[in-house]
């Protein structure tokens, strides 16, 4: 069954774009990664579902039911993680947990507390007191407290310590044991890799992929850089390997295959340093463009 | 029900300023008329020499401040422009607050309806206005009584006169929330109100002076003239009628505004 069916879906702020045609489905069980660029409709996206905008054309089913007529019914069993929070500066962090708590039907207490505990949160605080990431807290713990059957990530991850996001992951990874269907959206795709089972990629408001998470990872370009006092670039002009540049001291290219390969070839070279890692966001999104 | 003690919890401060503040207001004016009721003929004497539109411009016109009433009526005035001024605040500021704090994605995101969301913030403004109404109304009968030096008035017609509040206070917070919802953003609701309630004001003040007097007749300030409603012991029906159609169309208008509003977000 699908939990969000999105269909041509599309927002425009008076004239400046939103999203455009977007259409896919989340099935229930997913933890489905949404990626894309600053800017590329991510939040506008998720702002629809929650009905805090109205689309300009197409729709938006969340459990079956339209995102905007069925919105207070569907909100019951959404979680919200916004990428900025904003709270009530002059409330408590308990304070603020209950009155979020009230709007839901069932009993959230346990829940609450037992969330606070794990996310480190001291609930006697003023929120205006609290540091960024003490506010993020605040937030994961938010949406999470009513159990929600779909939760909504609009980048979580900003703002918390290495240490709080592999708590936080952890924590949707239960959720999602629960039975939670997960909607993760991020520009970091790294994290979407680590948690995800599928992946739309989106930019400049309309879809440009949606991806089996495994296919991708496959596909996916290693960004190396080699520094070396003597290096024959040309040695590096294998099937896999493109924009090839000499740089000061060394070169750099990307490299999609097999990664023995390449590290044979880098073993052959007296080289004083090599790094590998994950292009950057724009430079996955390159290829797409190829 | 939660939103409404949420959202009262959040105005209760301010509630307590205003009313006080009005109410030390009241003290002021009524404790110098004792004082001044001893030479009261000298008082209206002098009133009479000065010009007719300045007499005009503070609601003075026929205003016989020798009287408990009379010069209870001029205080009234300045009550009413303090009144003006916290209803537009909390007018301009029910929802755009949260918007402008970016509060709005939290509470929009709740399981809520956004009427029901609005019917929530509107009473508890109204709780809000209602308790400063109330303190007006004990401030006015504990002064009134205790500096009117034996002098007499009509009981009736005070009340008539403090009845008045409730429809002052709903145009001015009807319109307030109105405006904001026709604004894409409230960056900040002090100005706002500051124009909304003198704005009335000056044209309840300086229409009659311009002698045009179809402009005035927009202004509440014009529809519960305290002057008129003393002299008359009644209303300006008519006007009153004005002013209850401008708060039902603020009131529909709003929540038409708000059910279709896009709520910004914060990056």
């Amino acid at each position: 069954m699908s939990i969000i069916e999105v269909n041509k879906l599309t927002k425009f702020y008076g004239k400046a774009r939103g999203i455009e045609n977007v259409t896919f489905n989340v099935d229930e069980g997913e933890i489905f990664g949404f990626i894309g660029p600053n800017g590329a409709g991510k939040s506008t996206t998720i702002r629809l579902f929650l009905g805090l905008i109205h689309p300009t054309g197409g729709d938006a089913k969340i459990f079956g039911k339209d995102c905007i007529q069925y919105g207070p019914e569907i909100r019951q069993e959404i979680g919200y993680l916004p990428s900025e929070v904003f709270y009530y500066d002059r409330m408590k962090v308990l304070d603020l947990l209950k009155y979020s708590a009230s709007f839901y039907k069932k009993d959230c207490t346990a829940r609450l507390h037992e969330l606070a505990d794990i996310m480190e949160l001291d609930l006697k605080r003023r929120i205006d007191d609290l540091s960024y990431g003490n506010r993020k807290k605040v937030g994961i713990v938010q949406g999470l407290l009513h159990q929600p059957k779909l939760i909504l990530l609009d980048e979580p991850t900003s703002g918390l310590d290495p240490l709080m996001q592999q708590k936080f992951f952890n924590l949707i990874r239960q959720e999602n044991k629960r039975g939670a269907t997960i909607f993760f959206s991020s520009h970091i795709l790294g994290e979407v890799q680590k948690m995800c089972n599928r992946v739309a990629i989106i930019k400049d408001g309309s879809i440009i992929k949606i991806q089996d998470i495994k296919t991708l990872q496959n596909e996916n370009y290693k960004k190396i850089k080699i520094t070396a006092s003597e290096l024959d670039e040309k040695r590096f002009g294998v099937t896999g390997v493109i924009k090839l540049e000499r740089e000061n001291g060394g070169v750099s290219f990307f490299y999609r295959g097999d990664i023995n390969l390449i590290m044979k070839l880098i073993s052959e070279q007296e080289v004083s340093d090599v790094t590998i890692e994950e292009p950057s966001l724009e430079e996955i999104f390159m290829h797409y463009y190829e | 029900m939660n939103i409404y003690k949420h959202e009262f919890k959040m105005s209760i401060n301010s509630v307590i300023t205003w009313s006080v503040s009005i109410s030390l207001l009241l003290l002021v004016f009524m404790s110098i008329f004792s004082a001044l009721a001893v030479d009261a003929a000298i008082l209206n004497e002098t009133l009479a020499k000065m010009p007719k539109e300045l007499l005009t411009a503070f609601g003075m016109n026929g205003m016989d401040l020798s009287t408990v009433l009379g010069f209870y009526s001029f205080t009234f005035l300045f009550c009413q422009i303090c009144l003006a001024i916290q209803a537009s605040n909390y007018g301009f500021g029910l929802v755009s607050l949260e918007e402008r704090d970016m509060t709005a994605d939290f509470l929009l995101a709740k399981p809520v309806g956004r009427s029901s969301i609005l019917t929530s913030k509107l009473l508890a403004a109204l709780t809000g206005l209602t308790i400063t109404n109330i303190v007006i109304w004990i401030s006015s009968f504990v002064y009134i009584n205790l500096f009117r030096g034996g002098r007499t008035y009509d009981t009736k017609t005070l009340l008539l006169l403090l009845s008045s509040i409730v429809l002052f206070q709903l145009f001015f917070l009807t319109v307030g929330i109105l405006v904001s919802l026709l604004m894409k953003k409230v960056r900040s609701v002090t100005p706002l109100s500051m124009a909304l309630a003198f704005g009335m004001y000056v044209l309840s003040a300086f229409g009659g002076m311009l002698g045009d007097a179809k402009l005035e007749n927009i202004t509440p300030f014009k529809h519960f003239d305290a002057a008129y409603i003393i002299t008359n012991a009644a209303y300006d029906v008519p006007l009153v009628l004005l002013s209850v159609s401008v708060i039902i169309i603020s009131i529909t208008g709003s929540y038409l505004l708000y059910a279709k509003r896009n709520i910004r977000s914060a990056v």
